[in-house]
């Protein structure tokens, strides 16, 4: 995994709550057995106007110039900006893919769904949570001034906004630690391969039936 | 110190380390697997030269991309059958139990795992994909996770989580006839949104999820993830243990009774706890029909879409708009006056055999309304399809203008060859209405198996109370 530090970069506004993982890839695009690629399909509903397949080429689609992500002004957006809940629904972690594909490196949000929180630190994505009033002045001034930048340093847990102010956000320490050093958890987890096998050998006396084998 | 509560128990019978900050390794049981969520995994592991840590704890069918109509000639879209070929690979490489495509055993993973008595009351279960909340049913902690945490516990058997909190949501009282397990969790996620049960596990509780069967108790866990919440818990009792009892993976004699009287601790002690409670009366709960594109955008049969301009929040506002432009609803109309062009019963939530009789029940002897273009039934698994043959089931289906398919997730998300088409209107039996969900541009309503077969013969929602007793012959 790539390591997260700093991130200044701009912001592109979704002002829609409860943003779902449909919404984010599209489910046609989850037959891919790869894991890159899916940045040109990111909010394909939204972003193009006629429907979109794996094996169309998405520069022959008619795009949605209404579309946050179509509109020049937020070109290279490495930030978004999002409302209450995002990232509801299924468990696909194709939405994150897609979002780091495209360029996304945090996702500043009132709220997220678990199962999509837990994603992005898989794939280096931070996803920051900040009050709703802040993110609602976040949304006013991205819409009033083209060209809005944030700047995020992830060892501070501060985002900074162009004037100057400051917000600091929260993050479990262990999730920060495998941010900043690019940690593969895996491997943290294979530290403990012993306790593992000790913890399967106490279980298997209590409840062997948990260990049986089935053909 | 207060009691615990299942969840409680669960959690802490699965620690395999924890450290000061409560930071988890908790220990997998049961690992089911999916062609969509699993390549990259098998991939991630093979690049790092590791092995699966437990094959015996994993079981894999292939269920998403499967085609409903006749198999004979495999699965014609090659992008689809790449994925599955690349399951069977996998799972022939690595020695995983694996039901394939033509296996009378193959099926939704979330309808097979429990049919096989492979989820088991006390374990921990995972699987990438959302809807493993279903098997909280049996007093399992079961909860989806992303791929990354796929190839996580096939080189682990462990995940590295936090605990979440406790709520509980009890349902009390009697339910009125015609009101299923998908109505009551459908008036949940109605009463507490889809974050409701954000960062909790939510274990349903009360004398009318007691009285359920387990088929409607996996109705309700199975539409946790729809409330936000990704693990959702039954206490385990005799209907628990009288379902378990017999099936394929199910402990047996002397291990079998051992295992009864450990599950029978697998309930929330009576001075348990929980960090929030949400109390529902039974007897009020209509049955119900989803009016936007989110499951939270449900009402009542009997009420009418309603009015974002009487909504004042505007961020709300915005998206109840939004949600009715792409429904293409006006406020005030009666939602039982909304038009069905197709109408699909199957999908995790709602394909087991008493959902399939249930719908049955409703359709003998009447005819699919000339209005709907389509109405088809994608019973569960092989075993659900089998059970219903030898009812007869499939037959009133026929007789009815219904279409029987070949078992899989079908058209509650599309990625085979069942959609909708855009503009599209159904009535599904799945558990999500989002955009596009069910096809471009097609819109869902998402209601129980009688309100959907209903639907079917009437060519628009009716209250299905009212349905039973005055349809013509
Ligand atoms: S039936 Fe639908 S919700 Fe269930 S696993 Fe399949 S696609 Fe997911």
């Amino acid at each position: 995994m790539k390591p997260f530090h700093q991130e200044q970069g701009i912001v592109v506004p979704i002002d829609q709550a409860n943003v779902d993982t449909d919404a984010i890839i599209a489910k046609q695009y989850l037959k891919s057995i790869k894991r890159s690629g899916f940045g040109v399909n990111l909010f394909d509903n939204w972003r193009y106007l006629d429907p979109g397949a794996p094996d169309i080429d998405n520069a022959t689609r008619r795009v949605n110039p209404q579309f946050v992500l179509n509109q020049p002004r937020y070109a290279n957006a490495s930030i978004l900006l999002a409302r209450k809940n995002f990232g509801c629904g299924s468990s696909r972690e194709h939405a994150v893919w897609a979002l780091d594909d495209y360029g996304i490196r945090a996702v500043i949000a009132p709220s997220f769904a678990d199962i999509f929180f837990n994603n992005c630190f898989k794939s280096g994505l931070l996803p920051i949570v900040l009050d709703e009033q802040i993110v609602d002045g976040m949304f006013a001034r991205v819409a009033a001034l083209e060209g809005y930048r944030l700047h995020i340093d992830l060892p501070e847990q501060k985002v900074t906004d162009p004037d100057g102010e400051s917000f600091t956000f929260e993050l479990d320490g262990f999730r920060k630690q495998c941010l900043l050093e690019g940690l593969d958890d895996i491997g943290v987890t294979l530290q403990h391969a012993e306790a593992i096998r000790d913890y399967e050998a106490r279980r298997r006396e209590q409840a062997p039936w948990l260990f049986e084998e089935h053909a | 110190m207060p009691g615990k509560t299942l969840y409680d128990k669960l959690w802490e019978q699965h620690i395999v380390r924890q450290e000061s900050d409560g930071t988890t390794f908790l220990y997998i049981d049961r690992h089911l697997v999916h062609e969509v969520t699993s390549p990259q995994a098998f991939e991630g592991l093979a690049l790092a030269d590791r092995r699966p840590w437990r094959i015996g704890s994993m079981l894999a069918v292939s269920d998403h991309n499967v085609p409903t109509t006749d198999r004979g000639d495999g699965i014609v879209d090659a992008v689809s059958r790449l994925q599955v070929d690349t399951l069977d690979a996998n799972c022939d490489a690595h020695g995983i139990v694996q039901f394939k495509m033509n296996d009378p055993r193959q099926g939704i993973v979330h309808v097979i795992g429990p049919e096989q008595g492979a989820t088991l009351p006390g374990m921990t279960v995972v699987c990438g994909d959302s809807h493993t909340s279903t098997h909280g049913a049996f007093g399992a902690l079961a909860f989806g996770i992303g791929t990354s945490e796929v190839e996580h516990v096939f080189a682990t058997q462990c995940l590295i989580v936090k605990k979440q909190r406790n709520m509980r949501v009890r349902i009390e009282g009697e339910p009125g006839s015609g009101v299923t397990g998908k109505d009551i969790v459908l008036a949940v996620i109605g009463k507490i949104g889809t974050a409701g049960g954000t960062g909790h596990t939510i274990e349903f509780a009360g004398s009318a999820i007691r009285a359920l069967s387990m088929e409607a108790r996996m109705t309700v866990c199975n539409m946790a993830i729809e409330a936000g919440a990704r693990s959702g818990l039954v206490a385990v009792d005799d209907t628990t243990i009288d379902y378990v009892a017999g099936r394929p993976f199910a402990p047996r004699g002397a291990l079998w009774e051992r295992a009864c009287a450990a599950w029978r601790d697998l309930h929330s002690d009576d001075d348990a706890v929980f960090d929030k409670e949400v109390v529902l009366d039974a007897a009020t709960i209509e049955p119900q029909v989803t009016w936007g594109t989110s499951p939270e955008m449900v009402l009542p049969v009997s009420a009418s879409v309603p009015d974002p301009d009487a909504e004042p929040d505007r961020v709300k506002a915005d998206w109840m708009r939004k949600a009715l432009q792409y429904m293409d609803l006006p406020a005030g109309k009666p939602l039982r006056e909304i038009a069905v062009d197709k109408v699909f019963i199957g999908s995790c939530t709602n394909s087991r055999i008493e959902d399939l009789r249930s719908a049955a029940a409703v359709v003998k002897g009447h005819k699919r309304s000339a209005h709907v273009k389509l109405a088809m039934v994608v019973p569960g698994s092989g075993l659900v399809k089998k059970q219903a043959e030898s009812e007869g089931l499939d037959q009133l289906f026929r007789d009815a203008g219904f279409e029987w398919r070949e078992p899989g997730c079908s058209m509650c998300l599309a990625m085979n060859a069942d959609r909708l088409e855009p503009g599209e209107r159904c009535a599904a039996t799945s558990n999500r209405n989002f955009e596009g969900r069910q096809g471009h541009g097609g819109r869902t309503h998402l209601v129980s198996p009688a309100m959907a077969a209903a639907a079917a013969i009437a060519g628009h929602f009716v209250d299905i109370r009212e349905f039973n007793g005055e349809q013509p012959q």
